[in-house]
């Protein structure tokens, strides 16, 4: 058997899921029906440090309806172990502790989960929690990162001697000494703000004991990570925790790790002995998962008078919570994008009096990404060179980082395709030369890029005596098409018709899944699928070849091929039958293998990334300030695209919330109370569909054979990447104004 | 939220006789003041519902309008009548909320919108206006959404609505029905400064109930020459940051008359009765528009943090009023 794989490019698959979606029959955590459940609801810290004096929850306890209120003084112990002794979030920091939820009075954050109220309504638990009353010991909070930059650290992780994460570390390469010799010099700060992910979907879970076996259905990026840990929290083996999480709306990250939410659904359905659902409200989402830590990033760039680098020097500083080290890739991808001989970069943290933060699509990238193509877009402007041109004149050819060669790469024809469809010519260079009217019209570019990700995954494929399959993981799909994507793989290394496999996903009694983020999903769930349905066909194809009643009696692998569920001899495709006659003459219902897949040493060898380029034109009302986005043109070259219809919508999807990195989203902390002032949808702004013209985006074909089995580098973050520094480099243009600190409002500009 | 009764009249008398019990607000499209109530910031006993009540009429008034209180925002802004006499009316409608809220809204209940202060909303927060006496959040906070024009010690915060920007502009004057009859508050009288009682929005007795709204057959000379804009952090579905309803009556390039009224910069619709006399009488030109923005602005003061707003409002009316002097086409 030897499977050609198709191009890369294939015809477009309508999701599968696109009409259960649209007609409200696709089941999110909180919709699904249990008997008898009551509901809980959170009670939110209302100071940012200090502890609980007193936590008076009589009167909430006699209100109508009300079976339990669950606080630090009565909730079951539970375990939150240290890490990295134990690993009980896959996803956490490597160096902390979860928040012990309701397990000591410490305040660690405003907005932090101190008691739950449980009731047979929502309606009256919700006004129940309103009736708990709580005396703080206040101490004055650490909210701003400024006012703390002196306490900053290295992240113990980076001080490792093997990271698990490979991030945090200092990474000097070349002379330290290089910019202080360079020709040319940019050397500036750029501040991002706090972003909340805001998904549709709320966090929810509903949690249910069943003679000590606890079943969740929650929102969810990592079932098994979820599993996993409330195994861990509640001393329980893995094997007593079933998640079930079928679809997930909306999570940009924020439901990569399981949060308090969950185990106080655990806690309160087992004080109550009924199933509790907990959903939790718009405005507690803020502080009840993570967010894009605020950064203060240096961004320094030396380069000759022809545009070449000759130095970069990047240091990042992050925010993080008390008690866990969060750390992200902010500055990694400055190591590899552009060929400088010399680079350092670093990586700080600042403590804080805030939740946890977490990784927010195009982690670390997106940030840093911001800070180093706009300090490249200043250079270009000091050197008077075209900014395309400055970044195609910094193009690496090989990884600078460690030498290794490209897996593949196709950024310059990304730049060149996307130069053209977008007519980057007709740009003049200097700011604030080209207007339309009262508008200031400017064209912007910046490079986009992210690690190709391929982590262990396990899948299932089975093929029935219908004629049909199913391929299974445990995996998530919150949004971008893997129920699809998953059908596709699975028929494909079938060769079977595509309206004859399905998929099931989002169950931890199937096979374990790899988590639903850092663009890896496909490389690694489909790498696995695709690895199962191989392993089952050749299982299946063993029946025949050894069989006297086949017509492939007694012929080897290497001489079979298969096409629309049916082996044939490659010499004489008469010669053949069906699967499903195989498994009939044998009296077998179906017959399926679940693979372990797990990546080799393809890292050693290769550099795997995905790049790509965004090209951006905004209109600048030149005495109002408002910027308006008129054009984006993004161009990405990441593997083998799957199916370019989502995979399309996932790339204008990123450019989307890059947009509202650029210009719009900012979580506001009021510091004398280390309070968020604008937790809801009215006044944490993304854009609408009124600020969002056509998106333009295409893919350059990449045949990849050394990523993974099937090609395909993931697109979901490299499509964030990059954007909001485009948007900052265009209104440069269009303004003449650099705006390093985002978003870029119009006060910025007045 | 709190637990509360609710009941529905279908006439004025029983609206008003349910409306004198403790604690009780009228009901109509809810968009705010269901959500004040999700947020624990409005916790009344009783709500009245008056959806019911024959007020959703929309009729000629001797060469006005009379705009009944229940009537919803986007019919009013679609009205034929409404389009042609006053155009500043459906513009500034149709700049606010989203067509799912204007919708569900009604004329009265946009008069009664409360602020969007953020400390407002946040019951955890410091708030004069939602508890007397616990402080303006604002004042030393997060305030870039706040008042540059009359307002105190005890609360910066803004009206939020768009359509009363416009009404200001055009001297509306709101009827109201209470236990002692029916009476009228011309529209500038009709919302207050925050003053030492932020707590209290506007000129409204708690026992009466808006029946419509007037518009004046004089205002209708500003048909020609009006515009409403709104500068605003997105394209849609967000409060001003500054706004401004201009109206012109212009004669041989000569402003005969002006109006001009601006939103997101107090506590009330602001009227800008400087600018105006820096209009009449003058040729619609930009050195005019210029001098008047001068005038509109002088007496604002700004916060760390909405200081723009004073340059921002001053090209605002420059541009509103170029707009609306050339017929309230875009130049």
């Amino acid at each position: 058997m030897n499977q050609a794989l198709r191009p890369a490019i294939g015809k477009p698959v309508e999701r599968v899921d696109g009409r259960l979606k649209v007609t409200g029959g696709a089941r999110y955590a909180a919709e699904f029906k249990v008997a008898n459940v009551a509901h809980g609801v959170l009670v939110m810290s209302t100071i940012a440090n200090g502890s609980i004096r007193s936590i008076d929850t009589k009167a909430a306890l006699s209100a109508p309806g009300v079976i339990e209120v669950l606080t630090h003084q009565n909730a079951p112990r539970v375990r939150f172990p240290q890490r990295p002794q134990t690993m009980d979030d896959y996803v956490a920091p490597v160096f902390g502790r979860s928040l012990p939820v309701l397990q000591d009075n410490t305040i660690y954050f405003n907005g932090q989960p101190i008691a739950v109220v449980v009731a047979e309504t929502l309606e009256q638990a919700e006004h129940a929690a309103t009736l708990v009353r709580v005396v703080y010991d206040e101490r004055p909070p650490a909210t701003r990162l400024e006012s703390e930059i002196a306490r900053a650290f290295p992240p113990q992780e980076g001080l490792m001697k093997e990271s698990p994460t490979d991030r945090p570390a200092d990474v000097v390469r070349g002379d330290p000494q290089a910019l202080s010799k360079a020709e040319v010099v940019i050397d500036e700060t750029y501040t991002i703000p706090i972003e909340t992910h805001n998904p549709m979907e709320l966090l929810s879970t509903i949690a249910q004991w069943t003679d000590g076996k606890l079943t969740v259905h929650d929102k969810t990026q990592w079932v098994a990570n979820t599993q996993g840990y409330l195994a861990l929290v509640f001393g329980i083996p893995e094997s007593d925790v079933h998640v079930i999480s079928p679809f997930v709306g909306g999570a940009f990250g924020s439901s990569l790790r399981p949060w308090a939410h969950p185990v106080v659904a655990a806690m309160a359905a087992r004080a109550v002995r009924r199933p509790v659902k907990l959903v939790v409200a718009r405005n507690q989402m803020f502080t009840s998962h993570g967010h894009r830590p605020y950064t203060v990033q240096r961004v320094a760039l030396g380069a000759g008078r022809d545009g070449r680098l000759t130095a970069i020097v990047h240091e990042g500083t992050a925010q993080t919570s008390l008690y866990e080290e969060n750390t992200e890739s902010l500055v990694n991808a400055t190591r590899i994008l552009y060929a400088s001989p010399n680079c350092i970069t670093k990586y700080r943290l600042v403590r804080g009096n805030i939740q946890t933060p977490l990784y927010m699509r195009g982690p670390g990238e997106s940030s840093g990404v911001f800070a180093l193509d706009s300090a490249i877009d200043e250079l270009a402007y000091k050197l008077k060179i075209d900014p395309l041109e400055m970044r195609v004149r910094n193009h690496a050819t090989s990884d600078p980082s460690n030498g290794l060669p490209w897996s593949s790469k196709s950024l310059l024809e990304c730049y060149r395709r996307g130069a053209e469809i977008f007519g980057w010519s007709r740009r003049k260079l200097e700011p604030r030369s080209m207007r339309d009217g009262r508008y200031l019209i400017g064209l912007g570019m910046a490079t986009a890029t992210y690690p190709t990700l391929r982590m262990p995954a396990s899948a299932r494929a089975r093929i029935f005596n219908d004629g049909t399959a199913v391929v299974q993981s445990s995996a998530s799909d919150m949004g971008p098409g893997t129920w699809t994507t998953m059908k596709i793989v699975g028929a494909e290394a079938l060769a079977m018709d595509l309206s004859r496999v399905r998929s099931e996903l989002g169950d931890s009694s199937l096979p374990k899944g790899s988590v639903h983020g850092g663009s890896g999903t496909t490389a690694s769930v489909g790498s696995a699928v695709h690895e199962a349905c191989l392993a089952v066909q050749a299982k299946l194809l063993a029946l025949a070849t050894i069989d006297q009643r086949s017509p492939l009696n007694g012929a080897n692998a290497q001489q079979v091929t298969a096409e629309n569920g049916r082996f044939f001899l490659k010499s004489d495709s008469s010669r053949g039958e069906t699967y499903a006659e195989i498994l009939r003459r044998n009296n077998m219902e179906s017959i399926d293998v679940t693979v372990d897949s797990t990546p080799g040493d393809e890292e050693k060898k290769f550099s795997m990334h995905a790049f790509g380029a965004h090209f951006v034109e905004v209109r600048v009302d030149a005495e109002l300030g408002s910027v308006r986005i008129m054009r984006v043109v993004s161009g990405i070259g990441a593997g083998r695209i799957m199916n370019e219809k989502t995979a399309l919508s996932q790339i204008t999807g990123g450019v989307v919330g890059g947009i509202g990195m650029a210009l719009l989203e900012e979580t506001v902390m009021d510091h004398r109370m280390g309070r968020i002032v604008n937790a809801s949808l009215g006044e944490y702004h993304v854009p609408v569909n009124a600020d969002i013209p056509a998106l333009e985006a295409f893919f350059v074909e990449e045949h990849d054979d050394h990523v993974n089995p099937i090609g395909a580098k993931g697109i979901g973050e490299v499509s964030y990447v990059g954007t909001a520094a485009a948007v900052a480099n265009a209104v440069f243009h269009a303004t003449g104004k650099r705006i390093r600190q985002l978003p870029i409002t119009l006060d910025k500009l007045l | 939220m709190k637990p509360f009764a609710y009941t529905r009249v279908t006439n004025q008398q029983a609206a008003l006789q349910a409306i004198v019990q403790d604690n009780t607000k009228f009901l109509a499209g809810g968009t705010n003041l269901i959500d004040l109530m999700k947020d624990n910031v409005e916790q009344p006993a009783r709500l009245v519902d008056i959806n019911r009540l024959e007020l959703t009429q929309i009729v000629d008034q001797n060469g006005g309008l009379r705009l009944g209180a229940l009537a919803k925002n986007s019919d009013t802004a679609n009205h034929q009548l409404v389009r042609e006499r006053y155009p500043l009316i459906t513009q500034a409608i149709l700049a606010g909320a989203s067509p799912q809220l204007r919708n569900a809204a009604t004329n009265g209940g946009n008069l009664m919108q409360r602020t969007r202060c953020y400390y407002f909303y946040d019951v955890a927060m410091p708030c004069n206006k939602r508890q007397p006496g616990s402080g303006c959040g604002a004042l030393e906070g997060f305030s870039r959404i706040h008042a540059i024009f009359g307002a105190s010690q005890q609360c910066i915060a803004t009206h939020p609505s768009d359509m009363c920007v416009a009404l200001a502009a055009l001297d509306a004057v709101v009827r109201v029905e209470g236990p002692q009859g029916a009476r009228t508050i011309p529209f500038a009288d009709f919302h207050r400064l925050p003053g030492d009682t932020p707590q209290i929005d506007t000129n409204l007795k708690r026992d009466e109930l808006i029946t419509a709204i007037d518009l004046p057959a004089s205002a209708t000379r500003f048909s020609a020459h009006s515009y409403y804009l709104k500068v605003r952090d997105r394209a849609s579905y967000a409060f001003a940051l500054v706004s401004v309803a201009a109206g012109l009556e212009i004669s041989n390039g000569t402003i005969r008359e002006a109006r001009v009224a601006m939103g997101g910069v107090a506590h009330k619709p602001w009227r800008a009765t400087r600018a105006e006399q820096a209009l009449n009488g003058q040729r619609a030109d930009e050195a005019t528009f210029h001098r008047a923005a001068e005038a509109a602005m002088q007496g604002a003061q700004g916060t760390e943090h909405n200081r723009f707003k004073i340059e921002l409002g001053r090209r605002a009316i420059v541009r509103a009023l170029t707009i609306a002097a050339n017929n309230g086409r875009s130049v």
